[in-house]
């Protein structure tokens, strides 16, 4: 309650709370506000106008019902993607953390390994061998699988800190187990930490999504909001001054990552102690 | 005493953390014996090694050369030793967690008892150690630790060695944050105990009035070695080093002169 | 006028169920120039409180209940923290809070950590190499190998050097007056006594001169203190020379404190300490009388219901209307 006080004190957390909700917003209450059809029913490229707000598409889809769903559906990835990558990269951090010696060594071989692969063209390999099968869930859990190890790395460098305070030993000698000890003693106080990772997880995972989709490697038969810049790109939008076919779409995407980071930043002043004024 | 077992042993004991240009030699042979019943005090220097001693008499800590023995043997099992030997942490602010209550992380210190006691005595073991420590249990019904100050906080600590009644106590600064009647009062309650019980104590404090009033004797640590053992009498009275001296004269005492304020009447 | 005075100050904390803890009550005292006033007391009796309330700082969950203080006769009372960050703090009176020689920002070296205070009060009117050079010249005078000091970043410090070096910043701007809040009590003894001699010579050094000492061992505050404070429950119980505290003390709390002491010199070597029976009590009640009564061994009928006020007592003033 203190912590949501203080927070509201803040006024880049409010803004990024605010701007980041306006967009969840967007992506569950549009479909109530505006009548979404993402068939091709208008001309190409049809103008902006009265009915069809941001215009259409080159198939002559309505541009806000496409924006729209892509939007819910990018989130999905963000979300679906931040989620496996938290996880994994917490359970691997903070055991690494805790038990150090050769399962450690193991875990962070691994992690480095990763980092050092570039996640993204693994990504893009991945996505360019499967065709039919690119959905938004496996993109998600593709992004999610390559992206847990930064998460590794500082869930284990805080959780190897902690473990020197007095009150796990105490938890020792008290006969808990190392479950208890990863569960009871450890993660309560990582919370605000993983928290604030998920956010940028979330945030990557929408930015990475967005890029392979750019590429035209995004999930197939779906839209998301990478899927309408490709296509823009791809039907030479830019060229022909369509601005509504990718202008919308790359401000959606970055005012979604932007009011992450800034909530990102704006928590950091808050639960960190040592930044504190 | 002559006849107790030998409760720790220390051959030659060596601690080296880290490797190569890191290496940092904690303990440089220690050699020491500790008898069933005894009262032992270490005093020392900051990072002269006495937390490490005590980690090791904790099983935390296993040693890098020499040996180490508790009974005799080595310690092999931690859940086994931790039945007998207990400890109280020198730093009362970290040492417990924040998220729970005190009251909760008391009656869990019972876990560490291959045969837990029934819940109804675990809470009547837990309100007469408050009660001993001098603490209504009333009064710290729904208490986290961060509404304790630093001396509730250690007779939290002591609370927890008067519930769970063990035969070795590891005591670093236990007593550094309570006022000078209150210390009085828990080493009364303490001291009783150690009839009870034949405990064994090992007391780690820069406090030499204390050091001189419980110990049966007095190990004086400095760089990683004991350099004095002995009788409080002998060490207090008849010190052998300059370490000692020195060590003695640093420490503050009503009774004798310390530093002087320059050109200031006092 | 005393350079710093302290008139009824109360303070309380409001808890989470919407409680008051009376932390701080009734506590007067004045200062001169050149003094050191010890204040002792157990963990817990409101030594740190009192500090956040001497310096006005009362942040939330902490409140003023009533009172004030005065530095050089300017109240401190219902002024925002930042109008006392800027006035008082630093270039008045300094604050080094306790353990904060272990919460130094562990990414900036302590030169930097000295600039920021010049750059905080003063602006970036200075250039780096003077601010330096004067940071340099403060710093000879405590007594370290400054150059290496200044470049490393706390971590690199032991503990001593730290809160040498937390001394030499927080005196910076040329307060008149220190107020120290246990600056020694996670020093070893060999550190201790290098520290306080370090204070000394800042003090014959005129780069402060007065000081609130805070701790709750009382042998080292008879050597440190001219005054001692005794606190006990969020009062204070009595106050006096140090001499007189220590060998002579009037209140029956300080009586049992040093009946209570252990010492190993000659004369009070192997004593048995006194020990009196319960704790202070919890400050969430209202207490009308004697906050010792329960534990007193002088207690009489009405010490539990009566309150009691400060008094002379032997040329000390003593919270006990039965001490003589
Ligand atoms: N886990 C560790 N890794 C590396 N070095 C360590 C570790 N634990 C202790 N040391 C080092 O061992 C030495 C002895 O430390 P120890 O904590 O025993 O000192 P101490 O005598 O208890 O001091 P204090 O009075 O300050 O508590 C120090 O140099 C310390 O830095
Ligand atoms: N944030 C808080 N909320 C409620 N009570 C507090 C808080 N901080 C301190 N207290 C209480 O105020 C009293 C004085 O604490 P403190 O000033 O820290 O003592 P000292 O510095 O003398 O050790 C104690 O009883 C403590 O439990
Ligand atoms: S007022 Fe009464 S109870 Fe309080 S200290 Fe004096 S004699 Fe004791
Ligand atoms: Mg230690
Ligand atoms: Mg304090």
């Amino acid at each position: 309650m203190k912590i949501l006080k203080n927070l509201l004190k803040e006024p880049t957390f409010v803004f990024g709370s605010g701007l980041f909700l306006l967009t969840i917003g967007l992506a569950i209450f549009g479909p109530y506000i505006f009548t979404i059809n993402t068939e091709s029913v208008n001309l190409p490229y049809q103008n902006p106008g009265a009915g069809l707000i941001l215009g259409a598409d080159h198939l002559g889809r309505d541009m806000l019902s496409m924006l729209i769903s892509g939007l819910k559906n990018s989130l999905f990835v963000g979300f679906m993607a931040g989620t496996i990558a938290t996880t994994l990269g917490t359970l691997l951090g903070v055991y690494a953390g805790y038990k150090g010696g050769i399962l450690d060594d193991i875990i962070n071989m691994v992690t480095n390994l990763v980092l050092v692969i570039p996640s993204f063209v693994v990504l893009l390999l991945i996505s360019a061998s499967l065709e039919e099968g690119r959905s938004l869930q496996l993109i998600a859990l593709i992004i999610g699988l390559t992206t847990w190890t930064w998460t590794t790395r500082s869930v284990r460098a805080q959780t190897s800190s902690l473990k020197s305070s007095e009150h796990i030993n105490l938890a020792r000698v008290n006969g808990a187990s190392t479950f208890t000890i990863l569960t009871k003693h450890i993660l309560p106080y990582l919370l605000s930490y993983i928290f604030m990772v998920f956010i940028i997880q979330v945030a990557s995972g929408i930015l990475q999504e967005a890029s392979i989709s750019m590429l035209g490697l995004g999930p197939y038969d779906s839209i998301s909001l990478g899927n309408i810049m490709n296509d823009a790109m791809k039907n030479e939008a830019l060229g022909d001054g369509v601005w509504w076919a990718f202008i919308p779409a790359s401000m959606l995407i970055t005012s979604i990552v932007f009011s992450l980071y800034t909530l990102n930043t704006s928590m950091e002043g808050v639960f960190n102690p040592a930044l504190r004024k | 005493m002559p006849n107790n077992e030998i409760i720790f042993e220390g051959k030659n004991l060596v601690k080296e953390f880290g490797h190569g240009k890191t290496l940092c030699t904690a303990l440089k042979g220690m050699n020491f014996q500790i008898k069933e019943g005894e009262i032992v005090t270490l005093v020392g220097g900051s990072a002269c090694g006495k937390s490490v001693l005590a980690k090791h008499m904790l099983g935390f800590l296993l040693p890098t050369k020499g040996e180490f023995l508790y009974r005799g043997k080595k310690i092999t099992n931690q859940r086994d030793h931790w039945q007998d030997v207990q400890p109280i942490f020198q730093d009362p602010f970290s040492a417990f967690n924040q998220f729970y209550t005190i009251r909760e992380q008391l009656e869990d210190s019972f876990n560490v008892f291959y045969k837990k006691p029934s819940k109804a005595e675990v809470k009547k073991r837990v309100d007469d150690a408050l009660l001993a420590v001098n603490v209504q249990p009333s009064e710290l019904e729904g208490k986290f630790p961060f509404e304790l100050s630093g001396g509730q906080m250690q007779r939290m600590l002591l609370a927890r060695i008067f519930a769970l009644k063990p035969k070795v106590l590891i005591a670093d600064e236990a007593t550094s944050m309570v006022d000078a009647c209150v210390r009085a009062n828990i080493l009364d309650y303490l001291m009783k105990l150690k009839e009870e019980l034949n405990m064994t104590i090992i007391f780690i404090t820069h406090d030499i009035g204390l050091a001189y009033y419980v110990s049966d004797r007095i190990f004086i640590v400095d760089d990683g070695q004991i350099i004095e053992q002995g009788t409080p009498d002998e060490v207090a009275l008849t010190p052998k080093t300059a370490v000692t001296r020195h060590l003695l004269d640093d420490i503050p005492d009503i009774h004798k002169p310390w530093i002087v304020r320059k050109g200031h009447a006092q | 006028m005393a350079l710093f005075e302290v008139k009824n100050l109360s303070l309380h904390y409001l808890t989470r169920f919407g409680s008051k803890v009376h932390a701080v009550s009734d506590v007067s005292f004045e200062l001169e120039e050149g003094e050191i006033l010890g204040i002792a007391g157990e963990s817990g009796c409101g030594k740190t409180t009192l500090v956040s309330g001497l310096m006005g700082l009362c942040i939330p969950p902490l409140y003023p209940s009533q009172g004030d203080v005065f530095v050089e006769g300017d109240p401190l009372m219902n002024r925002t923290p930042q109008d006392i960050r800027e006035n008082i703090l630093s270039r008045k009176v300094s604050m080094i809070p306790q353990g904060a020689f272990n919460a130094l920002n562990p990414t900036r070296k302590i030169k930097d950590l000295a600039m920021d205070v010049i750059v905080s009060h003063e602006g970036k009117k200075a250039k780096k190499k003077e601010m330096y050079e004067r940071i340099f010249n403060r710093f000879e005078l405590l007594g370290m190998e400054t150059a290496r000091v200044l470049n490393s970043y706390p971590v690199q410090l032991t503990a001593g050097e730290r809160q040498r070096s937390v001394i030499g910043i927080s005196t910076l701007l040329n307060p008149k007056m220190v107020i120290a809040d246990e600056p020694t009590s996670a020093l070893d003894v060999t550190t201790q006594k290098q520290v306080i001699g370090m204070i000394f010579d800042l003090l014959e050094k005129k780069v402060f001169s007065t000081m609130i000492f805070i701790t709750h061992e009382l042998p080292l505050l008879r050597h440190v203190a001219d005054r001692i404070c005794v606190m006990y429950a969020g009062e204070i119980v009595e106050m006096g020379t140090s001499e007189q505290l220590v060998f002579d003390p009037r209140h029956p709390y300080t009586k049992a404190l040093m009946s209570a002491m252990l010492s190993a010199e000659e004369g009070a070597r192997g004593k048995k300490p006194e020990a009196i029976e319960g704790a202070p009590p919890f400050l969430g009640n209202e207490i009308i009388g004697c906050r010792f009564a329960p534990r007193c061994k002088y207690a009489k009928e009405d010490c539990k219901t009566k309150k009691m006020e400060i008094r002379i007592v032997g040329d000390r003033q003593v919270r006990c209307d039965y001490a003589e």
